[in-house]
């Protein structure tokens, strides 16, 4: 079998390769689609602590299952705001909403 | 305190003689001198005073007056008393002058030494104390009447009697410097009563002009007083001219290492030396003399601290030892020389000698008893007296009558002679009465001086008394000839007569102002006169003159040309005046006839005889001085009687040359009496007062006066350690007075009597002189010109350039400009310092904070994805520093 | 190491899949193309799941995320397309953010995975058991009620919510 690690060095390169896009990118749909990444990294890392951990309890699976329905959600929500925002502002780009700034 | 006694003590009364007239002083400037502010154009203000148009002036009440002249009267009267008090317990004393009256006080007690100052009553004291108080009580009288309708009288009294409190001082001083305080007075109340028609711009100038030239040489006659301090340790006259030095060791005067000619071998003189018989005296402050009478060997004297001499020796004093220490300065003289000639030159100065004679005839400003005081009774005899005073001194190391006169003497003899035949050259061809007076005044004290140059110290103590008196009463009756030419000259105007007044050219009338000051054009007197009613046409008559209240008295007291012409004290306007003033006439003739020594029954004979006959024997030995002082004064004595004859001629001989002259008179009332009284009384002692000196062996005379010795001489010849040898008599010398006092007489009679002038005549003098000299002396040979263009004009240079330009504005100002700049400079600087660290600090840290904000608040950028980034970072951090904290990461392959 | 079979070489292509597909998905600059790459991505993470004996996962994955979630993303991504030519991919900090990612991902690595689960780790890296439970077994799960019956209840409420939320978010106000 394939060791574990290798797994769970993909899930974290994964996991990183979103961070880096959450962290660099301007679109803020291209940023969701980063945060979908690191939600299936953890999917997947998830998975593989099962499978190889606790293959007989579901609790992974179940978990991860969770995991879908949150980022399925979070992924309904975020675009909502994104075009809400986008009807008000015209633009998408996360920078411009710094109403934060000061 | 047992007041009794002590007034009965001789040795305390003359504390309190000066006291009378200083108290007076007091009182009258502080209380009594009220007066009242009246607009300056009245009546009361008038006669010399110019008219202030819408001025208030201050004239002094009645009853100030009244109160004043009381004030002031007590005073001297008082001192007058005391002093005459002192003057009777001093002649019952036999020998008096070993012992004297004393008593001093400690003023200054330094630890080394101690300075005492207090009083002193000698023989010339006792002389001084007979004479000073007498004329200065005949000149208060005088006063009151003189000073009448003046609007200042009550000032007047306070000044007069300050002058007499400091004259008082100075005669009965025991100490140079008591005698230089009383002399230093003496000078500022000249000053003041000099001008004390002070708005008469002539008259302050002359006060001016007397001060100033009478301080320069009082500073000198200063820096001799400090030398003399500085030489002996005293400037008390007893310790330093009649006592043993005390620290002289008297066995080594014994073995004769002074050699100071002690003995004069002189025929008949009988030397009187003093020592005391044997017995060590210790001396005290106060020595008691009054119990000892008749008892020689027990005179206590002030101050002596060792013991006298030996008998037969002669004493050490500190006189005979400056005599013999060099001066620290101009090697060659000896340190009594030098402090000598200092003493000297001071006294050129007060007594008005050449070179310092300038300020006197401008004296003649002030009022005319000022001018009796100044003249006469305190000023100048002041001057003469400090000389007489200092006598041993001067004559210390040199013996005057051997021919050996020290530099001192040989200064005195050569100005005073000089100085007798000058001013008597220039009196000649004076038209102003009182300015011959003050011309005869400078010569009769240069007779003084040069009596004293060589060694006739008691023929010029002599002198001065006699001249004191006469020339008093000389002083006080030209002042009444004045007044009453001024009362004629109202009766003039007030009648409407023409004036008799003649251009000025023609008689070689002056103008009154010579020297000094510009004529005041403001002063403007006579003819706004208010002339009050009553002044009716034959109404000369009882007081019609002294209660006219418009009328000032002394319009013309220095007559000024300018716009009327006629000036009551030219002689040239004035003649006849015998008839109308009778009592003046006589009173100023006995006067001057005893200035121009009218032999045998005038005093000045006596007096100048005296002088005459030392020089004359010291001629006769052929002693230079001497016989220049003969000729000098000789030749002066005859130019004196010449000119008094002149000047009697003038005025009183003759006919009215003008018409104010027809009219001149005293009146008769208060006034006039008052002042003819003081003249009545001194004309007596003019006379008299010579028969003190009379030579024992003189033909009859001195028989009757002297038979045992001349009480004069006698008397003040023991105020002297050494008593000075006496004069025997001698013809020649009497000769000589008798020649040239008849001569000056005679031709004065024959050119101003036996044809009296009369109006418009030129004065015949000018004939005989010549313009070129007539005019030379009558100007005084331009001496005034002389020192303005030396002294005057450089100095005013030098005030004004020097002083104020470059000192004042350039230097000083120029200082405190600098000083303004660098403060202003410096106040910059903080300013900018200020400014750069205020807004540095003050502003930068805000700045620095506000700055430090903005930076930080860079972080807030509102861009999420940077706070994540942030979050991320810390994580990665902390999770390094767990890693690596648990080792976790050592495992990593 | 490995051994060379199927599983190991399905094993590298499904990573190669996912790994390039989330690369792809970072740097596209159309978005377009990154929402197919991240489908591309995320079928490889369904590999995975094949892999790993969760076939119902793989096709979970396949049906909700790629099939919902993705496709939203497109929708949203043609919502806002004038948007979508921006100029620049990258923000500012993108240097940084690659820092701090890479630096993750070694610290993750080396500090967490090797040690741990590595040659010689702590922990086995193989499978405890070949006994994998079965699809059946998850549904019960989800429905049991000692099991996950309450997240599971709950997140349908979750979803809802969301729903919900979406649809008053993304509505058109102007309309109403």
């Amino acid at each position: 079998m394939i060791p574990l690690w290798m797994y769970l060095l993909v899930a974290a390169a994964m996991f990183c390769i979103g961070v880096y896009g959450v962290l660099s990118r301007r679109n803020a749909v291209a940023i969701l689609m980063s945060v979908e990444l690191m939600l299936s990294a953890v999917n997947i890392n998830l998975i593989a602590f099962w499978r190889y951990t606790a293959p007989s309890d579901m609790a992974g699976q179940v978990f991860t299952s969770f995991v879908f329905v949150i980022a399925a959600a979070e992924a309904a929500v975020g675009l909502a705001i994104i075009i809400s925002i986008y009807r008000s502002r015209r633009s998408v780009a996360v920078e411009d909403v710094n109403l934060l700034k000061g | 305190m047992d007041f009794s006694a002590l007034l009965n003590d001789p040795n305390f009364l003359p504390w309190l003689i000066p006291v009378g007239p200083l108290l007076a002083f007091v009182i009258i400037s502080l209380l009594t001198n009220r007066s009242r502010m009246t607009p300056a154009t009245s009546a009361a203000y008038g006669g010399h005073h110019p008219d202030y148009e819408g001025m208030l002036v201050p004239i002094v009440t009645d009853r100030s007056r009244i109160a004043s002249i009381i004030v002031g009267m007590s005073g001297v009267l008082a001192a007058w008393a005391i002093a005459y008090r002192v003057v009777f317990d001093a002649l019952g004393i036999a020998d008096f002058g070993r012992s004297v009256f004393t008593s001093a006080v400690t003023w200054m007690d330094t630890g080394a030494l101690t300075f005492k100052m207090g009083v002193l009553v000698d023989p010339l004291t006792v002389i001084m104390l007979i004479m000073v108080p007498l004329a200065v009580t005949m000149i208060f009288i005088y006063s009151i009447g003189y000073m009448a309708h003046d609007p200042r009288q009550s000032r007047f009294f306070s000044l007069i009697s300050l002058f007499a409190g400091a004259m008082l001082i100075l005669v009965v001083a025991d100490n140079l410097l008591l005698l230089f305080v009383g002399w230093e007075i003496m000078g500022l109340c000249s000053y003041l009563l000099i001008g004390f028609w002070f708005e008469k711009r002539s008259a302050y100038n002359a006060a001016i002009k007397a001060f100033t030239t009478t301080r320069i040489a009082d500073v000198i006659m200063l820096l001799g007083i400090a030398y003399l301090y500085f030489a002996t340790g005293t400037l008390s006259f007893r310790e330093i001219m009649y006592d043993p030095m005390p620290t002289h060791d008297s066995a080594a005067a014994v073995a004769g290492e002074h050699d100071e000619g002690v003995a004069v071998a002189e025929g008949d003189h009988s030397e009187t030396v003093v020592a005391v018989e044997g017995e060590a005296v210790e001396g005290e402050a106060i020595a008691v003399a009054a119990e000892n009478e008749g008892d020689h060997s027990e005179g206590a004297v002030a101050g002596a601290e060792g013991e006298y001499a030996a008998e037969g020796e002669h004493v050490h004093t500190w006189a005979i030892e400056l005599a013999e220490t060099p001066a620290i300065f101009f090697g060659g003289i000896s340190a009594a020389g030098v402090i000598g000639i200092f003493l000297v030159i001071g006294t050129i100065g007060k007594s008005a000698q050449f070179p310092l004679h300038v300020w006197l005839p401008d004296a003649m400003e002030g009022p005319t008893p000022v001018s009796a005081m100044i003249h006469a009774a305190a000023m100048v005899s002041a001057g003469v007296y400090a000389i007489i005073r200092m006598y041993p001194l001067f004559e210390a190391g040199g013996h005057p009558h051997d021919g050996d006169l020290t530099s001192p003497l040989m200064l005195m003899a050569v100005v005073g002679s000089v100085t007798a035949l000058f001013a008597a050259t220039i009196a000649v061809a004076q038209n102003d009465v009182k300015k011959v007076l003050a011309y005869s005044t400078i010569s009769q004290l240069g007779f003084m001086m040069a009596a004293l140059g060589i060694g006739g110290f008691i023929a010029a103590a002599f002198h001065l008394i006699t001249h004191a008196f006469f020339k008093a009463l000389l002083c006080m009756a030209a002042g009444a000839v004045i007044h009453g030419m001024e009362h004629g000259e109202h009766h003039v105007h007030a009648h409407g007569h023409g004036h008799g007044a003649l251009p000025a050219g023609a008689v070689g009338a002056l103008p009154a102002n010579v020297g000094g000051g510009a004529v005041d054009p403001l002063y403007d007197a006579i003819p706004d006169h208010g002339h009050g009613a009553g002044h009716g046409d034959g109404g000369h008559g009882a007081n019609a003159h002294d209660e006219q209240p418009g009328v000032s008295s002394h319009a013309h007291e220095v007559g000024d040309e300018q716009g009327h012409g006629f000036d009551p004290q030219d002689m040239m306007n004035m003649g006849g005046l015998r008839r109308t003033m009778p009592v003046t006439f006589i009173t100023f003739l006995i006067g001057g006839l005893s200035l121009a020594g009218l032999p045998l029954i005038t005093a000045g004979f006596w007096s100048k005889d005296e002088i005459l006959a030392e020089a004359w024997l010291g001629t006769t030995k052929g002693f230079g001085p001497h016989a220049l002082v003969l000729v000098c004064l000789s030749v002066a004595a005859f130019l004196t009687a010449f000119y008094t004859m002149r000047q009697l001629g003038l005025t009183f001989w003759g006919e009215n040359r003008t018409e104010e002259a027809a009219h001149a008179n005293l009146g008769r009332g208060v006034v006039s009496a008052t002042m003819t009284l003081p003249l009545i009384i001194l004309s007596f002692f003019a006379i008299t007062a010579g028969f003190v000196g009379v030579l024992p062996d003189f033909p009859i005379l001195g028989g009757i006066f002297s038979p045992e010795g001349a009480p004069f001489g006698e008397f003040i010849g023991r105020t002297l350690v050494e008593e000075p040898p006496h004069l025997d008599f001698n013809i020649i010398p009497v000769a000589i007075s008798f020649i040239v006092a008849l001569g000056g007489l005679l031709v004065g009679y024959l050119m101003y009597w036996r044809r009296p002038l009369t109006a418009g005549q030129r004065d015949p003098l000018m004939a005989i002189l010549g313009d070129s000299i007539h005019t030379t002396l009558r100007n005084k040979y331009y001496f005034d010109e002389l020192y303005i263009a030396v002294f005057v004009r450089p100095s005013q240079w030098f005030a004004k350039n020097v002083a104020y330009e470059f000192l004042d504005k350039g230097v000083i100002d120029g200082f405190l400009h600098l000083i303004a700049r660098l403060f202003n400079f410096v106040g910059d600087l903080i300013k900018m310092l200020n400014l750069w660290l205020i807004d540095g600090v003050g502003d930068g840290i805000p700045e620095m904070i506000g700055r430090l904000g903005k930076w930080f608040r860079g972080a807030q950028t509102g861009r999420i994805q940077q706070y994540m980034l942030l979050v991320l970072v810390a994580a990665l951090v902390i999770g390094v520093i767990f890693a690596l904290s648990s080792g976790v990461l050592q495992a990593a392959p | 190491m490995l051994e060379l079979n199927a599983t190991t070489l399905a094993f590298f292509v499904f990573a190669i899949l996912s790994l390039g597909g989330a690369l792809g998905v970072v740097t596209s600059s159309n978005l377009i193309h990154g929402a197919l790459y991240l489908i591309l991505s995320l079928f490889g993470g369904a590999g995975f799941f094949v892999l790993l004996s969760a076939p119902f996962m793989a096709a979970v994955q396949v049906l909700v995320y790629i099939g919902a979630i993705a496709i939203l993303i497109i929708f949203a991504v043609m919502l806002t397309r004038s948007m979508t030519r921006m100029t620049e991919v990258y923000n500012r900090q993108w240097w940084l953010s690659a820092l701090v990612g890479t630096l993750l991902l070694l610290m993750l690595a080396l500090g967490v995975i090797f040690p741990v689960w590595g040659e010689g780790g702590m922990l086995p890296n193989q499978p405890v058991s070949n006994e994998v439970a079965t699809t059946e077994a998850l549904g019960v799960a989800f429905v049991s009620g000692d099991q996950f019956v309450l997240p599971f209840e709950i997140s349908s409420l979750l979803l809802t919510g969301a729903m919900i939320g979406a649809i008053v978010l993304a509505r058109d106000t102007e309309a109403s």
